[in-house]
């Protein structure tokens, strides 16, 4: 069987991974019937295609996704976002007013100024343009609270887990909501910095473990054992907290 | 990107004829376009040439000058090379300070006749250690129609050969010249011959359209002798092993053809 | 081909001046992914060769003219060090310096898919610390790690070195004083998995014979190269492994 590897080995660029009548999947190249690895990457099969797990990628944006970004320039169409990819997007003014701008009427920076961070969607992108954004849908537009994460944009899925089990656990266990963008960013809000806090430690850990078994569960145990000692800790000093307040 | 850039399908036919051993012009693989090369027709350089390969033209003027030797060689005249992509050659070359390709292309005429040492420097020590002959070599592109390199190192041996130095004596420290002219000493004469890559064939001396479609170029100059004396692999793409053993043979053939153009026996 | 004479360089049983054999690579140290800002990033050390090389990229392409609409453009920077000389260098870019950053492009270029990335700019940054021959080889093997340490796709690793001809004997890596002293070196860069040479330059004097022994020199040192490449990545890997995985977790991970 012309596979030279075993799922989970380390492979790096140029890697002869198969040969012949494999497919080659993410992250790899066929040529004259050998398939190569394209990135350093954890390797893996699954029938007949040959893909890698990359350990570093950046974010390529596809038309659909979700992402959250931050605002770069205000111009007088819109405004050009950072979505930490190799390409500036843009959000036009006329999406965001759901409206034709009136350049001299309407106030830009006062919907989304330089620096602000936002939920949106990617709804055109090909090779000849930046990507177009929209924030017209549900649960998209301005964010004004929370706690911004950035991970490797090919952790997300381990962030989300399968038919979105992690993401479950993070959310029952921290009471923070969580908003994930497919570029590598995470919005956390929770009730307390200390929630947020160990939200953030939690997708910092499926980060780097992202690529073993078990995580979900090794999660769920060191979210209980952070909360458990907590509420011992609690009970013990009677410490009276401050109320926090939640910032950006 | 290049304003002449031939329309696609013109591209895609000079590929296709390539792969298939045939030239838009109809000329094989290895043959060079029609070589025109007339010396001396720049009197106030001490020598000069002028070659026409097929429609490139070159012109190479020499200038000697006194000047200082390098420190770790106090007993040789010193050689510099110069290039120009004059912006009347193309409508791609812009006027400015030199960019990258008018220093390789100097630098890659440079190798050839210096590693061969085809000039006798320690014969343009005035001095050791305080004054020497400095040859300026410059050329000059006049028009761009394909292998830049090979016209001009061409010309420049042509020009090289043309050189008349003044004769001169010392007196005081100080460089007096006297009638009359000797030939600048040389004793080697380096042919770069440039090979492009179009669709996995290699051919000799490509022209524009030709050079628009290569993926990859490879220069390799010859001296008097058949030894090899520069090489530079340019371009985006690459060579098989293969490849560089196969033009390194043809290049030594080619080498001694065109040196008879050049250097009569 | 060579007469055994002892010459300054290399003595009458073959052993050059550091004590290295005819075809043997001076020691080599990489480390990759030690800057923070760059988006890849790599570190050699080559006998006494210091060179760093980094990677942005892909991104937007500044000044908008130099994009290219079908792929990305790779922009390249090889620069020295004024005190990486022993007589010291004006720090303002030398006629060599833009020989030497257009053939590195060129060497690399091949290797990347840059036709996935149109309209942006790929810009590598070499930076030679301490210099003594070989610095464009070993340039491009620490860019090539530069690059896929920045998760930019590649068809190959670029792996490079140079061979020559010093006091008649062919030789493999040559320092600085047998590049001068020597009667030809030739750099050349190398992707094994394609057969490709994608860098090759020659100053000197060789016959066809002693050409293409040369050349077949050459391979085999890239091929060594190659291979400390794979491992330079996998050290990479194995370190941000270990500082994490608790110990039950002992899965095989990438042994090759």
């Amino acid at each position: 069987m012309p596979i030279f590897y075993e799922r989970r080995q380390l492979v790096t660029p140029g890697d002869l991974l198969a040969e012949n009548e494999y497919i080659n999947g993410e992250n790899t190249y066929k040529e004259n019937g050998k398939i190569y690895a394209t990135r350093v990457g954890l390797f893996d099969y699954e029938n007949k295609r040959v893909f890698v797990v990359a350990l570093k990628a950046f974010y390529i944006p596809m038309v659909g996704d979700t992402v959250i970004g931050k605002v770069l320039e205000v111009t007088l169409g819109g405004w050009m976002v950072d979505i930490r990819a190799p390409y500036l997007a843009m959000l036009r003014a006329s999406d965001a007013l759901e409206r034709p701008v009136r350049p001299q009427k309407d106030d830009l920076p006062s919907l989304f100024d330089v620096g602000d961070l936002m939920i949106a969607k990617i709804v055109a992108y090909d090779r000849t343009r930046d990507p177009l954004l929209t924030v017209l849908e549900r649960g998209l537009g301005k964010i004004t609270r929370g706690q911004l994460i950035e991970i490797t944009p090919t952790k997300i899925p381990r962030v989300i887990g399968k038919k979105g089990s992690m993401i479950a656990v993070l959310k029952e266990h921290t009471g923070c909501q969580i908003t994930i963008g497919q570029n590598g960013r995470v919005l956390i809000s929770g009730k307390s910095p200390d929630d947020e806090r160990l939200a953030t430690m939690a997708i910092r850990k499926i980060e780097q473990e992202a690529h073993t078994t078990g995580l979900t569960d090794r999660i769920t145990d060191m979210l209980r054992k952070e909360k458990g000692e907590k509420t011992e800790k609690e009970v013990v000093e009677n410490v009276s907290k401050e109320t926090w307040k939640t910032d950006r | 990107m290049s304003s002449i850039m031939a329309a696609k399908v013109r591209q895609k036919r000079v590929a296709q004829l390539i792969a298939h051993g045939k030239r838009l012009d109809g000329r094989e693989p290895t043959d060079y376009r029609e070589i025109q090369i007339e010396s001396g027709l720049i009197e106030r350089a001490e020598g000069s040439a002028r070659v026409r390969l097929g429609k490139t033209e070159v012109l190479v003027g020499i200038k000697i000058e006194a000047g200082e030797p390098f420190s770790d060689v106090p007993n040789e005249g010193v050689l510099t090379v110069n290039a120009e992509l004059v912006p009347l050659a193309s409508p791609t070359f812009e006027a400015g300070p030199p960019d990258e390709n008018s220093v390789e292309l100097a630098r890659v005429v440079d190798r050839g006749i210096r590693e061969s040492k085809a000039i006798v420097l320690e014969d343009l020590c005035v001095e050791p250690g305080k004054k020497v002959f400095i040859v300026f070599v410059d050329i000059y592109v006049l028009n761009h129609d394909g292998n830049l390199i090979d016209a001009s190192a061409l010309a420049s041996l042509a020009a090289l050969m043309n050189t008349k130095m003044f004769n001169y004596e010392v007196k005081e420290g100080e460089i007096k010249i006297k009638p009359g002219y000797k030939p600048l000493p040389m004793r080697n004469y380096p042919i770069a011959v440039t090979f492009a890559k179009i669709n996995d064939k290699l051919i000799v001396d490509s022209w524009l359209e030709e050079e628009q479609v290569m993926d990859a170029r490879l220069t390799m100059a010859a001296e008097k002798d058949g030894k090899i004396c520069a090489i530079q692999k340019g371009g985006y793409g690459y060579f098989t092993a293969q490849q560089i053993f196969e033009a390194s043979k043809i290049a030594q053939q080619k080498a001694v053809e065109l040196r008879k153009l050049v250097v009569k026996e | 081909m060579s007469q055994k004479k002892p010459g300054k360089l290399i003595d009458e049983n073959d052993v050059r001046l550091d004590g290295r054999k005819l075809n043997e690579m001076r020691p080599l140290k990489i480390e990759v992914g030690i800057l923070g800002n760059a988006d890849g990033s790599a570190y050699i050390e080559h006998g006494k060769n210091k060179i760093l090389a980094a990677v942005y990229g892909p991104r937007e392409i500044h000044p908008k003219h130099q994009a290219l609409p079908d792929r990305a453009a790779l922009r390249c920077r090889y620069h020295m060090a004024p005190f990486s000389v022993q007589e010291r260098k004006s720090p303002a870019p030398s006629r060599r310096e833009l020989e030497l950053s257009k053939v590195i492009r060129e060497a690399l270029e091949p290797s990347i898919f840059t036709e996935y990335y149109p309209r942006t700019a790929i810009d590598l940054f070499i930076e030679v610390l301490q210099a003594d021959g070989g610095t464009r080889c070993a340039g491009i093997t620490a860019a090539s790690l530069a690059l896929a340490d920045a998760g930019i796709p590649m068809r190959d690793l670029v792996s490079a070195c140079a061979a020559g001809k010093v006091e008649g004997r062919l030789v493999l890596d040559l320092t600085d004083m047998e590049d001068k002293s020597g009667e030809a070196d030739m750099p050349l860069a190398y992707m094994p998995n394609l057969n490709a040479v994608t860098l090759l330059q020659m100053d000197g004097m060789l016959t066809n014979e002693e050409f293409e022994q040369v050349v077949n020199m050459t391979l085999e040192g890239c091929k060594q190269i190659n291979q400390l490449q794979k491992e330079a990545l996998r050290a990479k890997y194995e370190a941000v492994k270990e500082a994490e995985i608790e110990k039950e977790e002992v899965e095989e991970e990438g042994e090759e």
